[in-house]
């Protein structure tokens, strides 16, 4: 009896607890990615369309790879989501912001870059998918801090 | 360590601007020291959530990032919290000035 009890108390505090994991829900496919490709594929972006509304800020050359300051802003209407992905880090997806409730489709952030790479840009906007990139050139990598 | 964070929110025009930045070492599966970073970021307006953010390894230690939300008000309230791969967490709020 004290068994099922306990059975069904740790059952309910499973399941009172669940949606609380959700919301904190890492993508873990994703960032566990070690190609570009796969990074895509794991945010649901397989096949982007390049797009001149989707804009990455940031400098040619980085001196230090372990700052790299990368604005993303979107012109494109209905845009939820924004990713970047740093093509040549050991795990290029490096964050994913998705907006709701009037939050502008922009954030600044600043990367750590192991190398030189292309810096991609996604933006989900109406269930598609859209991208830019730019490469930044890296004099030292940043990838060990 | 996880320390503590800082927060500026100010209007622009028509939009809120919101810096925040956050103390912690952000460490990799590159370096020699335990993975340990923040993995997941929420930003509130006045109790709703505007922007979720997954993050890697790859941000920056101690990392700052702006946001914006259209429109906003002086005195609207800004929550900024963050959960990292370990469990650890903190959160921040201010009014936009």
């Amino acid at each position: 009896m004290n068994n099922l009890r306990r059975k069904l108390v740790g059952m309910a505090a499973i399941l009172l607890l669940k949606p609380f994991a959700a919301l904190a829900a890492w993508n873990k496919d994703a960032f566990g990615a070690k190609t570009p490709q796969d990074a895509l594929k794991g945010i649901g972006a397989g096949n982007p369309a390049p797009s001149k509304d989707l804009v990455i800020e940031a400098p040619q050359i980085a001196e230090n790879g372990a700052v790299v300051p990368i604005e993303v802003s979107s012109a494109i209407a209905g845009t939820t989501a924004i990713a970047v992905i740093i093509e040549k880090n050991p795990f290029p997806l490096a964050a994913q912001f998705d907006f709701q409730n009037g939050a502008l489709p922009y954030v600044k952030l600043n990367v750590k870059m192991n190398e030189t790479s292309d810096v991609r840009a996604v933006a989900i906007a109406a269930g598609r998918q859209y991208t830019a990139t730019k490469e930044i050139k890296v004099t030292i990598g940043g990838c060990g801090g | 360590m996880a320390g503590p964070m800082k927060m500026r929110a100010t209007l622009g025009s028509g939009y809120t601007d919101v810096r925040v930045l956050m103390t912690h070492p952000m460490t990799t599966a590159q370096s020699n020291q335990p993975l340990h970073f923040i993995q997941n970021i929420t930003v509130k307006q006045n109790g709703k959530a505007v922007v979720e953010a997954q993050i890697s390894q790859a941000i920056s230690r101690n990392p700052v990032f702006t946001f914006r939300i259209k429109g906003g008000a002086k005195g609207d309230k800004i929550e900024v919290s963050w959960l990292d791969n370990k469990g650890e967490t903190s959160s921040i709020e201010a009014a936009v000035a």
